[in-house]
């Protein structure tokens, strides 16, 4: 599957992002959905190493999530584990590729966060996914909510 | 925990192929049809279209009554809510760290070409 993908264009070189990404002090300062602050960062950007990150949202809730570096392509590409710790809807462990691109304007973001993590069948569903997801998009729409 | 993860698999596994979708699309344009009216517009055969009920129902997205000898199948939305809920999370989550990372990458480029390279 492709699950999520999000694209950035960044007005910084890739080098630069590529730091932001893969070093616990740049994780420390975008890691998290609101402006509230990362407690812990933890980056030990080597395949095989592991990074922990844990924040604190405005609501006062805090969250933790960690994994393990799979792949490490300096400046182009880091490909990690990732999973939430605890929490009760505990989606189990996935995978967060992110691909760096240089553009003459910097460096365009490519992310992409999957649920299936075994490889294999991540291949062999990649085609379907992106169909499923869209016309998952389109009937999900069309039904009212209960 | 483990009930939700493999809720979302057998959702997504389920929506993967292409004739479930499209058995899928057709129930949610008319609510309520029989088997064989399911069958109609394709050109499998009828014991196949019966399989991907079967998924179908496996993962919930769709339940099959039985009156006299007719099959009425119903979409059931809940899986799909369940899964698209699933991405709406991701979405957001990622959506807003990454416009965090892309203003601290902007800064930290400011600043290298502040102090010439």
């Amino acid at each position: 599957m492709t699950g999520l993908t999000l694209v950035r264009r960044i007005r910084a070189r890739p080098q630069v992002v590529f730091d932001a990404v893969t070093t616990a002090e740049g994780i420390a300062r975008w890691w998290g959905p609101d402006a509230g602050p990362v407690l812990v960062a933890e980056a030990e950007a080597r395949v095989g190493g592991r990074y922990r990150v844990r924040f604190r949202m405005l609501d006062t809730s805090e969250h933790e999530s960690s994994g393990e570096f799979l792949e490490i392509v300096r400046p182009e590409r880091v490909v990690m584990s990732w999973r939430w710790k605890g929490g009760v809807e505990d989606p189990g462990e996935s995978r967060v590729e992110i691909t760096l691109k240089p553009i003459p304007e910097g460096t365009e973001l490519t992310f992409v966060h999957s649920q299936l993590k075994d490889e294999e069948t991540r291949r062999s569903h990649t085609e379907g996914w992106v169909g499923a997801l869209d016309k998952l998009e389109a009937l999900f729409a069309a039904i009212p909510v209960a | 925990m483990v009930n939700y993860k493999a809720r979302l698999d057998r959702t997504f596994m389920a929506l993967v192929d292409p004739t479930r979708r499209a058995i899928l699309a057709q129930l949610e344009r008319r609510d309520g049809a029989s088997i064989s009216e399911l069958a109609k517009p394709f050109t499998i055969r009828l014991p196949a279209v019966m399989k991907h009920l079967d998924v179908l129902a496996d993962a919930g997205l769709v339940t099959r009554s039985k009156s006299g000898r007719t099959v009425t199948v119903r979409l059931r939305p809940q899986p799909m809510r369940e899964a698209m809920e699933w991405l709406r999370r991701y979405e957001r989550f990622w959506s807003s760290s990454l416009d965090r990372l892309t203003a601290f990458a902007e800064s930290k480029e400011a600043e290298i070409r502040r102090r010439g390279r």
